[in-house]
């Protein structure tokens, strides 16, 4: 029992990040009708203006030290970062506390980086056929991690969360059950709800603004939209920006999970697809529901018990492949996936 | 004004002299000469840098190239020697190798096994490279090394740590100075049972390929030697970037101790997760819950950050050794770059050394010469103590280094301290220790 809700407990941490990079592209999909494979590179982006917040709060005065040397016998530097130079108690407080900051930066600047890419390439990709919207965004995904790399380097860059949100909680205590059977990470119980919040805010934005309900019925029939004089382009461009803050702030908030590199979206960008196509193209709640089952059952599958089970009926291990045979399965039975709209896909 | 007019028939002359025209260099350069494969006939010698300019592994290659750089520097009288000043064996005069220049090419391995063998392939048969030298994984290594082998050129490993290397994949043309599983495992086990007791049950995290397949099997005899016992051991892929799935059963699994048997960024992030989960804080069996990284390397550690911190494993070399070759190799890559070398950085400035000084006394760059000369070779001052190349296998053997993330950091190099410097003879093994079975040397192919 405690195994099984500790799995679930990891299934819908891991599904939170699917369900993010997975609503912003399920949102650029049903909106622009463009399949864009540059979203887990966004992701990425996200995640790495983290590490930038991180570097200039850390930009410091250096005053070389009287007693100690460094490696080649030379006088040991002695860095005092600015921020607390000039802000003093709140300069500690933003080191500390810069995934924070970080959050709070990544939102414009991942909405403008969304609306260059979107004016200034994939735009010109609208009326062509998917395979070259694949193609063109993928290719931008590679100079997008390459120039990252470049700038970075190719080495994990780790970031830390902050003290209070260090270590883990004993939620096993808290349910009954015994000291040590089921604990887990706090800083990735605040990833879960941080993306509920996430996807909560995108889904209240749709259904209750009404830029949302103009947005929603573009997605419905953006032909019939245009033709009541709403620019529904401008619309769905400011959506593209919203979709790749939502990816970028998945990105931010991963940064204490897993020290970013470069590869990261890539990592995350296959079984963020998969997500979509099992929730069903253009379906929100599908990308959503989809990105937590999946989680779920990865994290099954690479429980001993399950791996011992497999190897025992002489089948090699499937923890990397049970999101794929999922996939297989539900295509089968709903070949539109779980929640998704006839049409979509389907020209 | 003149006018192309081109038929059938000449298209296919021109595309016939074309084609032999490209095929030239290799025809010249791979078997023309007498002898062996690539044999240097002007005033220049070739040596081939094989390592990952690109993929996960790029900034190892990247300090692993600015050794080599620098080897070929002090090799051809620039720079201030190094660690020339203090090996023990002075055939090197700065004048090359055999009077002969040293010039390079490089390589991308890509840390994939097809990409390193193109790339080897080509430096051997479009650049006339005499020997092919790097690589950071020991799956690129091993199929590396059957590629020199079959090619007629010697293949010094860069950073490998796979048993394999040198046990079942061992060939006559490769060469490993690098240390591998069974002795980090010999010099680590000890070292653990003194500061965690006797009495643990260790649960081992496996990356599922050669080099973690024969580091657990390593460490788990090693550590059962000294009476612990291995609760479980969990393959994971590759290709694993989130470990929480596997880290979350750890401490419900009646272990105190939780071993990684990762490397690069399979490392940094089962680490990452394994401290996140708190396992650390915790007491199990009535004891404090530990984790092992049984093989550390100073780059991956900065990746992993504060979670390093108190961590046991093992090093093959560590910049602030302060024996003499140490000093002197950290002075002139410090001197050049403005950091400390890595240990992948030091090995492969030792393998470049070690060949050079092979090709000097053998008097030849003849492969099987050069393999006759560094069979049995002992030496010293190259940062490891007395060190030897056993005849039997191509294993360098020497001092392994146990190391501890560093509590408080001095500087952003100064993650590990070293706990132990293990002597050589506490990590030897007789040539036909089981874990090293299967496979023979073969004899040495010279090409031709």
């Amino acid at each position: 029992m405690d195994a099984i809700l500790l799995q679930v407990l990891n299934g819908i941490d891991k599904g939170s990040a699917y369900a993010l990079i997975a609503l912003g592209l399920t949102l650029i999909f049903g909106t622009l009708g463009v399949v864009n494979f540059a979203h887990g590179a966004l992701f990425m982006i996200g995640a790495f203006v983290a590490v930038t917040v991180g570097k200039i709060l850390d930009i410091s005065k250096v005053t070389l030290d009287p007693v100690r040397v460094d490696f080649l016998g030379n006088p040991a530097k002695i860095k005092t970062p600015y921020v607390t130079e000039w802000f003093g108690e709140f300069g500690f407080w933003m080191i500390e506390w810069s995934v924070l900051v970080s959050v709070i930066v990544a939102i414009p600047v991942m909405v403008l980086i969304g609306i260059i890419l979107e004016r200034g390439l994939i735009k010109h990709f609208y009326d062509r056929p998917h395979a070259d919207q694949i193609l063109v965004t993928f290719g931008l995904a590679i100079v997008l991690q390459e120039v990252i790399k470049a700038v970075f380097g190719a080495n994990p860059i780790p970031q830390s969360a902050p003290e209070l949100l260090k270590g883990s909680l004993d939620f096993g205590v808290m349910i009954g059950m015994a000291e040590n059977t089921v604990i887990y990470p706090l800083w990735r119980l605040v990833y879960f709800c941080f993306s509920d919040l996430i996807i909560g805010g995108v889904f209240a934005f749709l259904r209750f603004t009404t830029f949302g309900m103009v947005v929603r019925a573009g997605m419905a029939d953006r032909e019939t939209v245009g033709l009541l004089g709403i620019n529904i382009d401008k619309r769905f461009t400011i959506m593209f920006g919203v979709a790749a803050a939502v990816a970028g702030l998945a990105g931010v908030m991963y940064t204490p999970i897993n020290p970013p590199n470069y590869h990261m979206g890539m990592d995350f960008l296959v079984l963020s697809f998969v997500v979509v196509v099992v929730g069903g193209m253009g379906s929100l709640p599908g990308a959503v529901a989809a990105g937590f089952l999946l989680g779920i059952l990865e994290s099954f599958a690479s429980m001993p018990l399950i791996k011992d089970a497999i190897a025992a009926i002489g089948l090699p291990s499937i923890d990397q492949i049970i999101i794929y045979l999922v996939a297989v399965i539900v295509l089968l039975v709903r070949p539109r996936g779980l929640m998704g709209k006839a049409g979509m896909m389907e020209d | 004004m003149s006018k192309l007019i081109m038929n059938r028939r000449g298209l296919l002359k021109t595309g016939a002299a074309v084609g032999a025209g490209m095929a030239m260099p290799t025809i010249l350069t791979a078997a023309s000469h007498a002898g062996y494969t690539n044999a240097p006939t002007g005033s220049t010698v070739t040596l081939g840098f094989n390592v990952p300019q690109t993929g996960a592994y790029a900034d190892e290659g990247a300090d692993e190239l600015r050794a080599y750089e620098l080897a070929v520097k002090h090799l051809n009288g620039q720079g201030d020697g190094g660690m020339m000043n203090t090996f023990s064996s002075k055939e090197l005069k700065g004048n090359g190798i055999l009077g002969k220049e040293v010039a390079f090419v490089t390589g991308d391995t890509q840390t994939k096994s097809d990409a390193a063998r193109a790339s080897a392939q080509s430096m051997i048969q479009k650049d006339g490279a005499v020997m092919i030298t790097g690589g950071s994984s020991s799956g690129v290594a091993i199929a590396v090394q059957g590629l020199c082998q079959e090619a007629g050129v010697i293949f010094m490993a860069g950073l490998t740590h796979s048993n394999d290397t040198t046990g079942k994949d061992k060939k006559a043309n490769g060469f490993r100075h690098f240390f591998n599983g069974y002795m980090s495992a010999a010099a680590l086990a000890p070292v653990l049972a003194e500061m965690y007791g006797e009495d643990r049950n260790a649960y081992h995290l496996t990356a599922d390929y050669t080099w973690g397949w024969t580091q657990q099997e390593s460490i788990q005899a090693a550590t059962e030697a000294k009476g612990w016992n291995t609760v479980a051991n969990v393959l994971t892929p590759l290709t694993t970037t989130d470990f929480s799935s596997y880290v979350a059963p750890v401490l419900n699994s009646g272990a105190d101790i939780l071993v990684l048997n990762h490397y690069g960024g399979n490392m940094i992030n089962s680490l990452t997760s394994a401290v996140q989960f708190g396992l650390r804080d915790k007491m199990v069996n009535g004891k404090n819950f530990e984790i092992v990284v049984p093989l550390y390397s100073r780059l991956m550690a900065r990746g992993a950050g504060e979670n390093v911190k108190g961590i046991f494993g093992s090093t093959n070399w560590h910049w602030s050794l302060q024996d003499e070759g140490s000093k002197a190799f950290v002075q002139s890559f410090g001197q050049e770059y403005g950091f400390p070398p890595s240990q992948a950085a030091h090995t492969v400035y030792c393998q470049t050394l070690l060949y050079a000084d092979a090709c000097e006394r053998a008097g030849t760059h003849n492969p099987c010469g050069v393999a006759e000369a560094l069979e049995g070779f002992k030496f010293s001052g190259l940062g490891n103590g007395d060190v030897e190349y056993r005849a039997e296998d191509h294993q360098c053997f020497k001092d392994v280094l146990v190391v501890k993330g560093k509590e408080n950091p001095t500087s952003e190099f100064d993650l590990l301290e070293v706990v132990q410097v293990t002597p050589r003879a506490q990590v030897e093994y007789p040539a036909d220790h089981p874990m090293f079975a299967g496979g023979a040397l073969g004899s040495c192919n010279a090409g031709g």
